[in-house]
């Protein structure tokens, strides 16, 4: 029998899970990966000659990071592991790749798909300023380059990784000047008993804003209407809070709204899609046990909903043994089950986490019309309601067509949130009933080359 | 939920020559219901490459192309906006003697249908364009093409035809259409049924289906064009250019994306799904560095394409149906209808107002695969 071609792209938790777990039952298989080292964003290694110990770059995860970062370690003669790498298309079992190689056609026959999750943004008075980051731009530069994104630096926006990155910086002596939060006291305090879920993790954030407050910086829960001043950077940061309002001097600012999946390599397969109401974002469709409507592809990790770090290893694991039984193994019922009961304990406390740190979705019936909300093509938010109201753009591929929203860099990554929360408030629809954009190679830019690529077959 | 429309003339399909034809109907005084399946301009027209040529096409075609020209012109009168029209010129490129010689023969024959092309010679080539690579051995200009952006030409028509009183009806498919001794019922997904004396199929890639509920022999293949596009680049390509044989055109647009074309992507009408093809793309910008070397390393930021209807002698039907007279057809325009749109809209309103177009449209009969 022939050996089926087993594919993972993407190397952070879940990847790497699934990669080492394909291999430890004597699978051979290809680890496909953007980064140039394993761990993925949240366990993002330096570049080679920039280490640090892990407990200094990671903190309380240190040891989770170092799991990863060695998950391979033995197992290389199983995996080919492909690191700066970027799948810029998918169709049907044909991967086409970009990397140090060059361009090149990789044919699979089962694909686990851990593509990962970066930053939701929601634009705001100078969003585009240079020196405003997103916060897991800001925790990067932290990580990976051991440089902190300003001198006197804010952080905006909601969620768990609002007062970690805050903390993270303070920790590192970068000067905190202010933690606003955009979800209320009242709202994380409805919250808490659903945290409670998982008390460790619930912890830890008590612990970071401990820090936070122990150190005297500021944190100021419910905030709206945030605006950054400043002419070429930022000089600070403005707010309100109920009746009264807030202003404070700063040269960056890190802003996140929650982390939105990676999802366009799922949608170049063909995989369905549905709305997920909680997270207000189109996830690929999949089965309890990871798989996706195509049934040669699995999905594992944020790239399929938000779950965190913690469940992407699991659900990594999990994916790889619902593909070595689809292949016809012997896998480990007991371990399966264990790993379910895992996923399903995470599972209820990120409801609990969407409910304390809700997407503040309101915030785009107000932005100015002069504000831009693509930034690769310059479409501001009057471009967008011009186009809502004098080209009836009923669709967010139509509002695409007419304002070029989401057609240049990014392709939507970035702005699509943004664009598809205006168009329903605006036109007063349910934000799942405006459409999504469609997916179109590539995935990221690739350049204009002359070589035509041969096929492993 | 059953809803019942009678109408003067029922239009399946809302690309640029159904909302043309709507539109022009609408001032001619008939009573228009137009069914699109999605969302109108958002097929063929809306996908395309955005060639606004005459140059390179069928001598049959010259005429209706010559109508459709100083209609791209008047865009803000007639639908109230320029659809990003430009009059940049056409330029072919000769890549070889046999080329030059094709463009030569093709120019001799153009001027006998009133379009003045001018050639260019190995020197003169390179002192107006530089940019161009060395394989490039002469060309043939027409100064007075152009180029447009498609995503807004056709749901502008389609805008201007709501205004003028038709009735567009978009998200709606049709699943049948029959003659029933007088009228033409057409029944569309969700119970609507539309009663007309005339029905116009310019179902674009499905047309061929429609047509085939009618009796009417109509071999569409399927099209996908296969298009993608680079960041912005400082601007210099000055003309639309495409070369003999057709295998890559690109154009620059003035905010500096290089938007390029060529071979074939992946299509199905029964899914409703168009792919571009990564080995297309890449055949595409190797042939792309060899017309302007300047664009290697450029970074490709998109690629799409869609589903158009292709004939196998390459030229659109046009015209009645073999077995019902006020049966009208126009379809099959196989990659290259955007600039005869509104053109298209305007001969369909004269065969049903009038009998009869001025335009000279007899080659397209269907009759011919009969």
């Amino acid at each position: 029998m022939v050996e089926p071609r087993l594919v993972v792209i993407g190397a952070g938790p879940a990847g790497v899970r699934a990669a080492a777990t394909l291999a430890r039952a004597g699978r051979p298989v290809v680890l496909i990966d953007e980064n140039m080292r394993i761990g993925g964003q949240i366990y993002r290694q330096p570049p080679p000659g920039a280490e640090r110990p892990p407990e200094a770059l990671y903190g309380f995860e240190a040891a989770k990071a170092v799991s990863i970062h060695r998950a391979l370690d033995g197992l290389q003669d199983r995996i080919d592991y492909r690191p700066e790498t970027l799948v810029w298309n998918a169709r049907d079992r044909v991967l086409d790749l970009n990397g140090p190689r060059g361009t090149e056609r990789l044919v699979f026959d089962r694909l686990i798909l851990a593509t990962g999750a970066t930053d939701r943004s929601i634009p705001f008075p100078g969003w585009t300023l240079p020196g405003v980051f997103s916060l897991g731009g800001a925790q990067i530069a932290l990580k990976a380059q051991g440089c902190a994104i300003g001198r006197r630096v804010a952080f905006v926006g909601t969620g768990p990784l609002l007062p970690l990155v805050a903390y993270q910086y303070a920790k590192a002596g970068a000067e905190v000047v202010a933690v606003l939060d955009t979800s209320s006291f009242l709202t994380k305090l409805k919250a808490a008993p659903g945290l409670l879920t998982l008390p460790k993790l619930f912890a830890k954030g008590l612990y970071y804003l401990a820090q936070l407050k122990r150190r005297g910086i500021p944190i100021v829960e419910g905030v709206e209407g945030l605006a950054v001043e400043g002419a070429t950077a930022p000089q600070a940061i403005t707010w309100r809070h109920g009746t009264t309002g807030g202003r404070i001097e700063c040269d960056a600012v890190g802003a996140g709204f929650g982390l939105r999946s990676e999802t366009q390599l799922a949608d170049l397969l063909g995989c369905a899609f549905a709305f997920d109401d909680l997270t207000r974002q189109w996830l690929p469709v999949k089965d309890a046990e990871g798989r996706a409507s195509e049934r040669h592809l699995y999905l594992a990790g944020d790239g399929a909903g938000i779950a965190g770090a913690d469940a992407a290893e699991l659900a990594g694991e999990r994916v790889a043994l619902t593909l070595l039984g689809d292949l016809g193994s012997r896998v480990d019922a007991g371990r399966i089950a264990m790993l379910d009961r895992g996923l399903a304990r995470i599972q209820r406390f990120r409801r609990a986490i969407e409910a304390a740190f809700p997407f503040p979705h309101r915030f785009h019936a107000s932005i100015p019309d002069t504000l831009t909300i693509c930034r690769c093509e310059g479409v501001t938010a009057g471009d967008l309601r011009r186009q809502v109201d004098g080209r009836e753009a009923s669709e967010m591929n139509r509002l695409k067509a007419y304002s070029r929203l989401g057609m240049g860099r990014c392709q939507g990554r970035m702005c699509a949130s943004a664009g598809t929360e205006l168009l329903s408030h605006w036109r007063a629809a349910e934000v799942g009933a405006v459409g999504r954009l469609r997916g179109q190679a590539p995935v990221k830019p690739i350049p204009v080359a002359e070589s035509s690529p041969g096929t492993m077959a | 939920m059953s809803e019942r429309l009678t109408t003067d003339v029922a239009i399946i399909g809302g690309g640029t020559a159904g909302c043309a034809a709507a539109l022009a109907l609408r001032k001619r005084g008939l009573s228009v219901v137009l069914l699109d399946k999605g969302f109108c301009g958002a097929g063929a027209s809306g996908v395309n490459f955005g060639g606004v040529r005459r140059q390179g096409r069928s001598f049959a075609e010259l005429p209706l192309a010559a109508r459709a020209r100083p209609l791209w012109d008047r865009l803000p009168e007639l639908v109230g906006e320029d659809g990003e029209f430009k009059a940049t010129g056409h330029v072919k490129l000769a890549r070889s003697e046999a080329d030059m010689a094709t463009l030569e023969t093709y120019a001799q024959g153009a001027a006998e249908h009133g379009l003045d092309l001018k050639l260019i010679g190995p020197n003169a080539v390179r002192d107006a364009y530089p940019w161009l690579g060395p394989k490039v051995v002469g060309a043939s200009l027409c100064a007075d093409d152009g180029q447009a952006n498609p995503r807004l030409v056709g749901p502008a028509f389609a805008r201007a035809a709501r205004r003028a009183g038709a009735d567009i009806r978009e998200l709606t498919r049709v699943e049948s259409a029959s003659f029933g001794g007088e009228t033409f019922e057409t029944v569309a997904a969700g119970g609507l049924r539309v009663e007309s004396r005339w029905l116009i199929n310019v179902a674009g890639a499905w047309a061929g289906k429609v047509a085939e509920w009618f009796g009417d022999p109509a071999p569409v293949a399927t099209l996908a064009p296969n298009m993608a596009v680079t960041e912005p680049l400082p601007f210099f390509i000055s003309r639309s250019i495409g070369v003999c044989g057709g295998d890559v055109y690109v154009r620059q647009v003035d905010r500096g994306n290089v938007v390029f074309g060529g071979g074939a992507g992946w299509g199905d009408i029964d899914l409703d799904r168009a792919r571009p093809l990564a080995p297309t793309t890449e055949t595409a910008m190797a042939k792309l560095i060899d017309m302007i070397p300047a664009l290697k390393g450029a970074m490709v930021i998109r690629s799409w394409s869609g589903l158009d209807g292709e004939m196998p002698d390459h030229i659109p039907v046009i015209g009645p149906g073999l077995h019902h007279p006020r049966l009208l057809h126009a379809f099959g325009f196989s990659g290259h209808g955007f600039q005869l749109g509104p053109a298209v809209g305007e001969v369909l309103c004269e065969l049903i107002v009038d009998g009869e177009t001025s335009t000279d449209i007899k080659a397209f009969a269907i009759a011919r695969f009969q």
